[in-house]
């Protein structure tokens, strides 16, 4: 045990230093994709059609990027021949409307921070209930580690507790199948008001790898009202971390918060 | 042809035509004496052939001769179960009736697996529709009993699962636990998607078993497809097994020292746990390792520069490591709370067909790496870790094992590559009508892939066999005895997959 405490004091806090300052990533890692517009000739017909997921989306002016139907493997970049579509190293990808998570270039979204009432009872002190409704398991592996000692969920007063009664607010991860819609429904109404509802990846945000299959849905299922959207298969924690700090107002853009 | 003449093997595939089709009598009686003879069922499953039959197949394991069998049956609505004279089939079966909509007659716990439509079930037929959330729970009655029912939605941030128990004061009596929540219908989209997207299917067959699960799925495939594989990109494929295998044991050592309260080996642990993550994004972009295996070898190569840096990380690593097991396995209020709790016989163990470490914890030296080996464990061994006691102070010591293994392998492998690409060129046609089988260890344990082509070169049955498949029930046998305030601390000793069981 004192070997254990020495080689502790040796090495120094394990605690990422993000917010205070920028997380910093490998070479592949798989953030924020981005779509260069001008390297697309006219094969926005066909783009949608190439790629695995839908990352691609279809619009009036052209071909949009959508984060919530982005599965972030290699192969959604590669799809563009012309090379229009790449990722960055930018974790940053939640968004507090499901339509700003689609746009031209892939540009991050703003999150709209919680006001008011939710701010002044959420913004210190904010107890999660999770709940997976037909997931793979990858996203819950991530929010686990949020609670680790490198990114200290607990330090911004956020917490995962048992119940949904003790809650402010539930985290759903999956596509929403079948077997789970139901306890997921009650879940959330076991939620005092007012409340919370974060959906996290892929599967969340429109069913990930699974859409289409007639046991899952598209995601949280369009009557349940959203406060916050985060993509990725899975989110890495610093993505998870960012989006809920943005939601608190701990995080805005152009300033850090002191944690 | 017999059933152990096909030359099946692990990444092999075999003419579908060379698979026994036998009378179910008889089928019935070469599984059931195979199994009494040193065999084991790997996978077992129904298949829709054109009219009104169903296909059974059964694909045995000899371990010790690197073997693997196959044999076949047709069966209308019905067929006498193995069950009775052979438990090891027991949860195949049950698997069998909800998605064939075939009954095994005779079953001794006929009950629901999944919880989901036939999905598998011959065009012929119409299924009654079913109450999903009906399940006939076993019960025991007495004054002083009680019920005790957790989840689907349960304690922390975790996978959804029922418990039922049934308890005297704080012991249990027994457990049911129910599953199925997490079903998408993984094995429907593998049979139906197009190429890429089922390989991301398969990567999210169990999203903290994404190699595991892509090994297998490629391995199957590049049987089918008559692929050539890259000696360096199985070699990349054999290390990034292995530092998933150290990923998932270092997390769950960490989560069995924060169930007995001991929370600097939960911070340790939880540290290391995401340093071998790191590792594993930095190889692939991914922590968990997304969009690495692929399809001929691998989607991401190893320079000279990262494979050097990499192994300085896992020296590092090793070294914290060694502080922290001594640490968690020197303590003795942890030790206290792991000896005796949990124990699965070995007898039980054998019945339930149990694979991984699980079974290495009860004394069984059974590893895919050791048996079937496939790729880089053709040449080069990790050692198999066994412990004989079977309870939870067990089943975290052959975690520990491997973890010290699994790095000395990897701190080798990462220095001595083979050259050459990273990846062969992928074929894309299937042979028509044939059987592959692709089986990995993975780190919970066997993990079995069975795929059948059909007569135009496309996939017509895939079938997936996760390890906690059959470990679910040992955590239902080891329970009893126990008091219920040492569930979690069993549970997470077991540490299996709610989604690698659903699919």
């Amino acid at each position: 045990m004192l070997k254990m405490i020495l080689a502790n004091l040796l090495r120094g806090p394990a605690t990422t230093a993000f917010p205070r300052r920028p997380a910093e990533f490998p070479e592949r890692f798989r953030g924020r994709p981005e779509l260069d517009a001008s390297r697309c000739e006219n094969g926005l017909a066909r783009c949608g059609a190439m790629s695995p997921s839908r990352l691609v989306v279809q619009s009036s002016k052209g071909a949009n990027l959508d984060l919530g139907g982005c599965l972030f493997s290699p192969e959604e970049a590669s799809a563009c021949p012309q090379g229009a579509i790449r990722y960055t190293r930018d974790p940053r990808m939640a968004a507090t409307r499901r339509e700003d998570l689609i746009t031209p270039g892939g540009e991050p979204a703003a999150v709209r921070a919680l006001q008011g009432a939710t701010r002044r009872l959420f913004g210190r002190s904010l107890r999660l209930r999770s709940v997976v409704a037909g997931s793979c398991g990858g996203c819950e592996a991530e929010l686990v580690a949020l609670g680790n000692v490198v990114f200290d969920l607990q330090r911004f007063g956020v917490q995962f507790v048992a119940s949904p009664r003790h809650a402010d607010g539930v985290v759903i991860t999956g596509a929403v199948n079948a077997n789970m819609e139901l306890a997921l429904r009650k879940s959330i109404d076991a939620v005092p008001d007012p409340r919370l509802v974060i959906a996290v990846g892929a599967c969340a945000i429109s069913g990930g790898p699974f859409a289409g299959s007639p046991e899952v849905g598209k995601g949280v299922p369009a009557d349940l009202p959203v406060d916050l959207w985060v993509p990725g298969c899975p989110p890495h924690p610093i993505t998870l971390l960012d989006g809920l700090l943005r939601l608190l107002g701990r995080l805005e853009n152009g300033s850090r918060d002191r944690a | 042809m017999r059933f152990d003449q096909l030359g099946l093997r692990n990444r092999r595939s075999v003419p579908w035509s060379a698979v026994p089709l036998e009378p179910i009598a008889s089928f019935r009686e070469t599984v059931i004496a195979a199994v009494a003879d040193g065999w084991r069922p790997a996978a077992f499953f129904g298949m829709p052939e054109t009219g009104s039959e169903t296909r059974l197949v059964a694909i045995l394991a000899h371990d010790e001769r690197g073997e693997l069998g196959a044999t076949s049956a047709r069966v209308a609505d019905g067929f006498p179960s193995l069950t009775p004279e052979c438990p090891q089939v027991h949860l195949f079966e049950r698997e069998i009736a909800e998605q064939c909509g075939v009954t095994p007659e005779g079953h001794p716990w006929l009950k629901p697996v999944r919880r989901h439509p036939p999905d598998h079930m011959v065009a012929d037929r119409r299924a009654a529709p079913a109450d999903r959330e009906a399940y006939p729970f076993f019960r025991a009655q007495g004054a002083e009993l009680h019920e005790v029912a957790v989840g689907p939605v349960h304690a922390g941030v975790i996978e959804p699962g029922h418990f039922r128990f049934q308890a005297h004061g704080e012991e249990v009596l027994f457990l049911e636990i129910v599953l199925g929540y997490q079903h998408r219908g993984v094995e429907r989209l593998l049979e139906s998607r197009e190429r890429t997207g089922a390989l991301l299917v398969a990567e999210s067959i169990a999203g903290d078993t994404v190699i595991g699960h892509a090994e297998a799925y490629c391995g199957a495939l590049e049987a089918l497809a008559r692929s050539r594989k890259s000696p360096r990109g199985q070699a990349i494929r054999g290390c990034a097994l292995e530092l998933e295998r150290i990923a998932n044991h270092l997390g769950d050592l960490g989560a069995l020292a924060g169930d007995v309260a001991f929370a600097p080996g939960a911070a340790i642990f939880g540290r290391l746990r995401g340093e071998a993550l790191n590792l594993l994004m930095t190889l692939s972009g991914n922590r968990f390792g997304r969009g690495l295996i692929r399809p001929g070898g691998v989607g991401f190569d190893v320079p000279p520069e990262m494979a050097a840096e990499a192994r300085a990380r896992l020296g590092a690593l090793r070294a914290e490591f060694f502080r922290a097991a001594d640490m968690l396995f020197d303590n003795g209020s942890v030790q206290g709370r792991f000896e005796g709790t949990g124990i699965l016989p070995l007898r039980n163990c054998v019945e339930l067909g149990c694979v991984g470490p699980a079974a290495r914890a009860c004394g069984m030296a059974r590893d895919v790496r050791l048996d079937h080996p496939w790729g880089l464990f053709r040449f080069a061994h990790i050692p198999v870790a066994t412990a004989p006691s079977g309870d939870v102070a067990a089943r975290a010591m052959v975690r520990r094992l491997e973890v010290e293994r699994s790095l000395e392998f990897l701190i080798e492998q990462l220095g001595a590559l083979p050259r050459g690409a990273t990846r062969a060129e992928a074929e894309t046609l299937l042979v028509p009508d044939e059987l592959a089988v692709a089986m990995v260890e993975g780190w919970r344990g066997e993990i079995v892939h069975v795929a059948v082509s059909d007569s135009r070169g496309g996939v017509r049955r895939w079938k997936v066999k996760d390890p906690s498949f059959h470990n679910w029930s040992a955590l239902a046998v080891a329970l009893p005895g126990n008091a219920i305030s040492d569930f979690p601390l069993c549970n997470k000793s077991f540490n299996l997959s709610y989604a690698g069981h659903d699919l």
